[in-house]
């Protein structure tokens, strides 16, 4: 699976730098694994769901590939696609940095919503991405999720909500804190019409995000080694001047804390939910 | 004229009122509960039932201190999960009694420590807003210093959102978005002037419904009347607020959200 594995000949420190090389000579092909210095052919990685095959870490996924491997084949319908981004702070360059953004990645806002089939179950699906300013929720992003809800609501659907995110949007200040109070009480009507919500958590799930729909999931499952929490790990270590544990903070941690139902692998994510469409049907 | 950084120290003046001020000034009969009955009592937020022109209702407030020794006592406002957990196990006991809830935010934020962590902070604010959007007794929601993150919104789900003049509320700190945005957080003053995060600001972007005058050297300089106009405001809205059915209440204050 991995082509071409630099050698490990002269112990490890030699192979590290070995593979930074590598991986500076071939932008572009190749991406190295961060977690064990892997150099990975990208090609191979996607296809391996862009997990990593030597030691196993997720990689961050683009909504668009997410769906992908959720969503059986030519079934997702997109929601709220004509939702644009706001400014209410009228804050220096922001709608410029988005517009670029836009254009860089083709990636219209930090989450992408619609209604799908998986294992040919019918279900609302919303996915964030990391890749547009950090999966941060805006007005637009709390509005995709909210409709998405309503959407759940109004045909009678369960929805899946895949959560990435540094939280709140700053630029768009406290109407994006205002998105959390939003997509909550979305999720009580969806609660009180007795629909399923299976909310998933992968890496980072942070701050706004975590205190608002990513904690309020029937069903909370995650992917492996994810960063998961409120408050940022450095601004924990500013406030209690003192460096946090190894693992603090991770899927694993929340599991054993009582905070997620489920830790699943990329591989088994789709047959998983399914299971659990088919379960409450 | 007040700059946004002028309010923003307004607002976390040490001699400023805190919510036990409100609490007693306004109030009659207060009666202080404790816990969260799961783990802990926080003292960052007080709690409890009161009469107000003799109805009873809950009150929930954060408390910050006056000064160091109280500060630390309260933790300088900043709740833990087990606080959240209170706000709402009180909520929920004014629902069963029918009685309507009266919260007071003032804090720079939820507690970002370890115990906050271990013990689910995300979890606890998410499910205050969750249950906030549904309860069915009129609820009214107090900024009556620094109102911060989403550890003021928390307590701040209602049906009618008040402010303070000189308080703020905002998505985070002035400092902790200097830091983030402009990498800089001695950059703080500009953040404040560039964030809308003063009364008038937010009464313009329809985030909260009413200003509460102070004079201009801030409240603690004319409890009386910031107490009168803040009592009035209250029996007024409580009164109309309860000709609604509950669906109607539920109904409107999940469009009030919605709009946002």
């Amino acid at each position: 699976m991995i082509i071409d594995k630099v050698k490990k000949i002269n112990g490890e420190e030699k192979n590290k730098q070995k593979n930074e090389k590598a991986a500076d000579m071939m932008i572009g092909k190749w991406v190295k694994c961060d977690n064990c210095k892997e150099i990975l052919y990208k090609e191979e990685l996607h296809q391996n769901l862009s997990v990593c095959p030597n030691c196993g870490k997720h990689f961050r996924l683009s909504s668009r590939r997410r769906i992908k491997q959720i969503a059986d084949e030519g079934t997702f319908q997109e929601i709220g696609k004509d939702i644009v981004t706001k400014d209410p702070l009228e804050f220096e360059g922001y709608l410029k940095k988005v517009e670029s953004l836009r254009e860089k990645t083709k990636i219209d806002e930090a989450v992408k919503c619609g209604t799908c089939e998986i294992e040919g179950e019918k279900a609302v699906l919303a996915v964030m991405d990391g890749n547009f300013l950090m999966g941060s929720m805006g007005s637009s992003v709390g509005e995709r999720i909210t409709l998405a809800i309503e959407t759940a609501i109004e045909k009678k659907l369960p929805i899946i909500i895949f959560c990435v995110s540094g939280g709140a949007r700053m630029q768009e200040g406290i109407v994006s804190l205002m998105q959390m109070a939003k997509t909550s009480a979305a999720l009580a009507k969806l609660d009180e019409a007795g629909l399923l919500y299976i909310s998933v958590l992968t890496d980072p799930t942070t701050g706004g995000v975590t205190a608002s729909f990513a904690s309020l999931g029937d069903i909370i499952l995650a992917e492996p080694k994810a960063l998961i929490g409120f408050a940022g790990p450095r601004v924990i270590e500013q406030t209690i001047k003192q460096k946090l544990p190894e693992g603090f903070q991770s899927s694993e941690f929340l599991l054993e804390h009582g905070f997620i139902d489920k830790i699943v692998e990329r591989k088994d994510m789709k047959s998983t939910i399914a299971q659990l469409l088919r379960l409450h049907k | 004229m007040k700059t946004a950084w002028d309010r923003v120290q307004l607002a976390r003046q040490l001699e400023r009122p805190k919510a036990l001020d409100y609490i007693n000034n306004i109030f009659d009969e207060f009666i202080e509960l404790h816990g969260d009955r799961k783990y802990a009592d926080d003292k960052s937020i007080v709690g409890g039932i009161a009469k107000l022109d003799g109805k009873a209702v809950t009150i929930i407030g954060e408390q910050k201190g006056k000064n160091v020794k109280e500060n630390m006592e309260r933790n300088f406002g900043m709740p833990e999960p087990d606080g959240y957990r209170k706000a709402l196990r009180l909520m929920k006991q004014a629902e069963k009694f029918n009685r309507p809830i009266i919260t007071f935010i003032d804090t720079p934020g939820a507690y970002p420590g370890m115990g906050a962590e271990e013990r689910g902070q995300g979890e606890a604010i998410a499910r205050n807003l969750i249950e906030m959007s549904r309860l069915k007794v009129p609820i009214i929601c107090t900024v009556i210093g620094e109102g911060s993150s989403g550890g003021a919104l928390a307590i701040g789900v209602g049906d009618k959102i008040v402010m303070l003049e000189n308080s703020v509320y905002s998505i985070l700190s002035p400092e902790g978005f200097a830091s983030i945005l402009f990498k800089d957080s001695s950059k703080a003053k500009e953040a404040a002037n560039s964030m809308k995060l003063t009364a008038k600001d937010l009464k313009k972007l329809n985030i909260i419904d009413k200003i509460i005058k102070e004079p201009d050297a801030g409240a603690q300089n004319d409890m009386k009347q910031v107490c009168g106009d803040l009592k009035q405001y209250f029996i007024k809205n409580i009164r109309e607020l309860e000709n609604l059915s509950s669906e109607e209440l539920i109904e409107n204050r999940y469009q009030k959200f919605r709009k946002m």
